[in-house]
């Protein structure tokens, strides 16, 4: 029986037991959905957009779901502790896929919804329904199954011209011991002129096989910015299949971020829209990879309306048979006249059995623009280690400092300083292998 | 860009397609359709041995299993492969005499400017003329035989030579290799085949000139060329279609096998019918193109001009098995109206410190679309791989698409990849520049686009660049601004 199979069966038998808990606006999206993926399965190999990712495989274990939706007993903030210093946030936790109460929402301004998607939507409907699944709707299939599956996740909703000073922070933590997989959904609403930014960590600590999948839709209206900064730090028997899509207003701004510390198969797809005049986005990665990781990002940024401005930095550091995949594709519609439009992406493999696959793409249909892409595969400068230890620097320590500059690039788009300095550090512990577990968290151990 | 020079661009678009005459010729042409009796026939027809024939038959039954390939960035209309014939010879109005030819047939090549008397030829040229599914004649035939270099059609080479084609046919293409090589593999017909013994560098340009003349056929040619220890040859290749409503097919194999030290200079004019300003007709190019550098410090270099074809789907490849073994890629691809481009190249690294350039240049006019696509495949034990690739884009007009898809697959960590893909259009400031100083938009243009191509058709050789730089500036004629 094909992987596919396992999970069509289990929809049609529990679609019941999935919809009782759930809002009308979750349950109304999942059969068109739950339709398409049956039609397309799980994406094979074959696939252009998934040559080097077998995705189909990862369903292969036989993973348990939280259908009935049991709370899992530990409190998300109990166990995590590994906060960034110096940083105040709005936290909320998703532990598996359930929410839990966010610590200290009430001191958010007022009109903003922050919390459980399934409990707000249920209260806000009329609000949430132009906005629910209309991104993902188009998505592949494993964004299909996504919403055909999901049962909760978070809703952040800024009225207009309303600014969070404060970072918001969505932690999503596995914790099981049994083979588990979470599907969790996140809808993010920013009205003309409000303005926020966004820490969204995915931890997992568990030794069994585990996988999530997690499909994100933005929407950043008219002249509001928005930065979300994205980071993984799960374990090898993990699977993230995580998808993003982020729809643009005029003269609005989107910074993203996604760093990739640790991880064990990891497919992160960001869907990038600029629909409105005007609009910036500013989309940048690091993956570090060693053991056999695999880690595949894939960008689309579509410029439908003109003017506009994109720029995307994507950065790879390959150790042992670490695997790592970027295709990322820059759209040009006939309207987008005016866009100016970069994508770099730059690969550093540090062994003859990493792997890097990259595949950055051009297809431009208006003639007035300015794009460009560059993607480089090599390895530290010879000349510049030799200099500095010429200088007295071991080798090993002036290996990791180039290294150590080489992420920097894709850091210092962290407009937080505080995250930005705490990812400067966690880069640095983990290329001297010092990071497999964070202090103070208990949920490491 | 003003009105005025939308105009002229216009003016330029309108002029005709210089090549596309029929000649009027009696050909031998076989019912339409392709079973297992077609291949037999055509087989029969050329008196081939019977492995010839097993290796069609292969080919077909592998062919029947494979679907048209979905992933080029092309819009291809379903081809009726059973409403194609796969077989027409010119030739056989007359008995075939040693070396009389058909007038008309060599009115038609003088009227191309392949005149096929050797006195009347391009000095330095030697000819090899294919008119649909026939080779016509090969000249300097003899002299080139005294210094044991093979130059003759693939027919010719599989009654003469069959056990060097035996060895080498197949070797770099396989039959299975993607959907148009099987369906080559079953049917071609003529092509060159070329041998250059150990030593010897081959003292004159060898060209094969294709024409499609017959409507409702397709062309399927097959061409064959070894460069064996230390030799060194350069090869050229033009193609032209009439004008005709109806799509014509042409799906083609190049291979090419390079022996230690050896060196291959590949160079293609392609000027296949474009289909008229509507995108009606036109020739669909699926072509195969590879070689194989097997031998240690080998070379090969592909350059290509594309400017015609309704369709283009073709990556000419260099598969770098020996040492130290060197690949380059130069292509213009021009397409303009409704023609569509999906080009590019594979750079396949297998051997250690082999090093690849790719320079890829793609001009899109009107409602065309063109796409680059390569590969960089740096294998696990291709130490010290070396590869830049370059790939620009200039789009004149709003209504086209320039797209580049590269894909690099890296297995060593020693290799050093470079990337760059730039996409922009002409410059009023550059054009201004120009109006400035006394020089009109429409010949603005033409220097433009000729500065942006002249790195590739520097790589050509001295005739055909002069010929690549006028066709430039023909099919670039009335392209919107």
């Amino acid at each position: 029986m094909s992987n596919e199979q396992e999970y069509i069966n289990l929809f049609c038998e529990h679609r019941e037991l999935i919809e009782k808990p759930c809002a009308t606006l979750l349950n109304m999206a999942r059969g068109k959905a739950f339709e398409r993926f049956k039609a397309a399965g799980f994406p094979g190999i074959k696939e252009e957009n998934w040559l080097h990712t077998n995705v189909a495989a990862q369903f292969a274990t036989d993973y348990g779901m939280n259908l009935g939706r049991v709370q899992s007993e530990a409190a998300a903030r109990d166990i995590f502790t590994c906060d960034v210093p110096n940083l105040g946030t709005h936290k909320a936790y998703i532990v598996n896929d359930s929410f839990q109460a966010a610590a200290n929402s009430s001191s958010l301004p007022a009109g903003v919804l922050f919390g459980s998607l399934n409990t707000l939507a249920k209260e806000n409907s009329a609000l949430l329904e132009p906005y629910y699944n209309k991104l993902a709707a188009d998505g592949d299939a494993i964004a299909q199954f996504n919403t055909a599956f999901i049962q909760d996740g978070i809703l952040l909703y800024i009225p207009r011209n309303t600014e969070i000073s404060e970072t918001i922070q969505i932690v999503s933590l596995l914790q099981t011991n049994v083979e588990m997989m979470s599907n969790r959904r996140m809808l993010i609403i920013l009205e003309e002129g409000a303005k926020a930014s966004l820490l969204m960590c995915d931890h997992s600590s568990t030794a069994h096989k585990s996988l999530s999948t997690q499909v994100t839709e933005v929407y950043v209206g008219a002249g509001a910015s928005l930065d979300i900064y994205e980071m993984e730090e799960t374990s090898e028997s993990n699977c993230r299949l995580a998808h993003l899509f982020v729809k643009q207003e005029a003269d609005s701004h989107f910074n993203h971020c996604n760093v990739t510390l640790t991880n064990g198969f990891t497919r992160n797809y960001v869907n990038v829209m600029l629909a409105g005049k005007g609009g910036n986005t500013n989309i940048t990665g690091l993956a570090i990879g060693d053991r056999k990781q695999h880690t595949d990002n894939r960008t689309l940024v579509t410029h439908r309306a003109g003017h506009c401005t994109s720029n995307e930095l994507y950065k790879y550091i390959l150790d042992e048979e670490s695997v790592g995949v970027f295709a990322g594709k820059m759209l040009i519609e006939p309207d987008a006249q005016q866009t100016v439009s970069q994508q770099t992406n730059r690969n550093l493999c540090l062994t003859s059995c990493a792997h890097m696959y990259a595949q950055p793409q051009l297809e431009i249909y208006a003639d007035d623009v300015k794009c460009s892409h560059g993607s480089t595969v090599g390895q530290l400068d010879e000349s510049a280690l030799f200099y500095m230890q010429q200088r007295g620097i071991p080798k090993e320590e002036a290996r990791h400092l180039l290294m150590y500059a080489f992420a920097g690039e894709v850091i210092e788009n962290i407009k937080i300083e505080a995250l930005r300095d705490r990812l400067h550090m966690l880069v640095e512990k983990r290329f001297r292998g010092e990071l497999n577990r964070c202090k103070g968290c208990s949920l490491c151990k | 860009m003003g009105k005025k020079s939308n105009n002229i661009f216009k003016k330029i678009a309108n002029k005709a397609y210089e090549f596309g005459f029929i000649t009027n010729i009696k050909t031998d042409i076989i019912d339409s359709g392709l079973n297992e009796d077609v291949i037999r026939l055509i087989s029969k027809k050329k008196n081939e041995p019977d492995w010839l024939l097993e290796f069609r038959l292969k080919a077909y039954n592998y062919w029947l299993t494979q679907k048209m390939p979905t992933w080029p960035h092309l819009n291809i209309p379903p081809i009726d492969y059973q409403a194609i014939s796969y077989y027409a010879d010119p030739l056989k109005k007359k008995e075939k005499k040693s070396n009389e030819i058909d007038p008309e047939l060599m009115k038609t090549f003088e009227k191309l400017g392949i005149p096929l008397e050797e006195r009347l030829a391009l000095s330095g040229t030697a000819v090899d003329a294919v008119m649909d599914s026939v080779s016509v004649k090969t000249t300097f035939k003899e002299e080139l035989k005294e210094k044991g270099i093979i130059f003759c059609s693939m027919s010719e080479a599989v009654q003469e030579y069959p056990d060097l084609v035996r060895k080498y046919l197949g070797s770099v293409v396989n039959y299975r290799d993607n959907f148009f090589a099987a369906l080559n593999s079953a049917v071609f017909s003529d092509g060159s085949f070329v041998y250059i013994p150990k030593g010897v560098r081959c003292p004159m340009e060898l060209s094969t000139y294709f024409r499609i003349n017959a409507a409702n056929t397709g062309q399927f040619e097959r061409t064959l060329i070894v460069a064996d220890d230390n030799s060194y040859v350069s090869y050229l290749e033009g193609c032209t279609a009439p004008m005709r409503d109806e799509n014509q097919l042409h799906a083609a194999i190049v291979e090419i096998i390079v022996c230690d030290n050896a060196e291959v200079k590949y160079s293609t004019v392609q000027n296949w019918y474009p289909g008229d300003a509507e995108g009606k007709g036109g020739v669909y190019n699926f072509v195969t193109k590879r070689g194989d550098c097997r031998g240690r410090n080998s070379k090969l270099s592909w350059t290509q001009v594309e400017t015609g074809s309704a369709i283009t789907w073709k990556y000419p490849s260099c598969v770098l098995r020996g040492d130290n073994s060197q690949g380059e890629f130069y292509s213009v691809a021009l397409t303009n109206n409704y023609q569509q481009a999906d080009t590019g190249t594979k750079m396949i690294h297998l051997g250690k410190n082999c090093s690849s350039t790719i320079i890829s240049k793609g001009i899109s006019a009107g409602h065309s679309q063109n796409s680059y696509r390569g590969l960089v495949r740096v294998s696990k034990n291709a130490d010290g791989a070396r590869n830049y690739s370059q790939c620009d884009s200039l789009l004149l007009g709003s209504k086209c698409g320039a797209h580049t898809f590269p894909y690099m697959d890296i297995h060593n960590n020693s290799a050093v990849i470079e990337h760059e893909a730039t996409t922009s259009k002409i410059s009023e400031e550059q054009l201004f520049y120009c109006n400035q100083r006394g020089i009109g938009t429409e010949e603005a243009i033409g220097l433009i686009v000729n500065g942006y191509a002249k790195e590739v058709l520097n790589k050509l050789p001295m005739e055909f660049a002069i010929e690549a730089q006028k066709l430039l500036s023909v099919s670039l004629e009335g392209a919107v601004g």
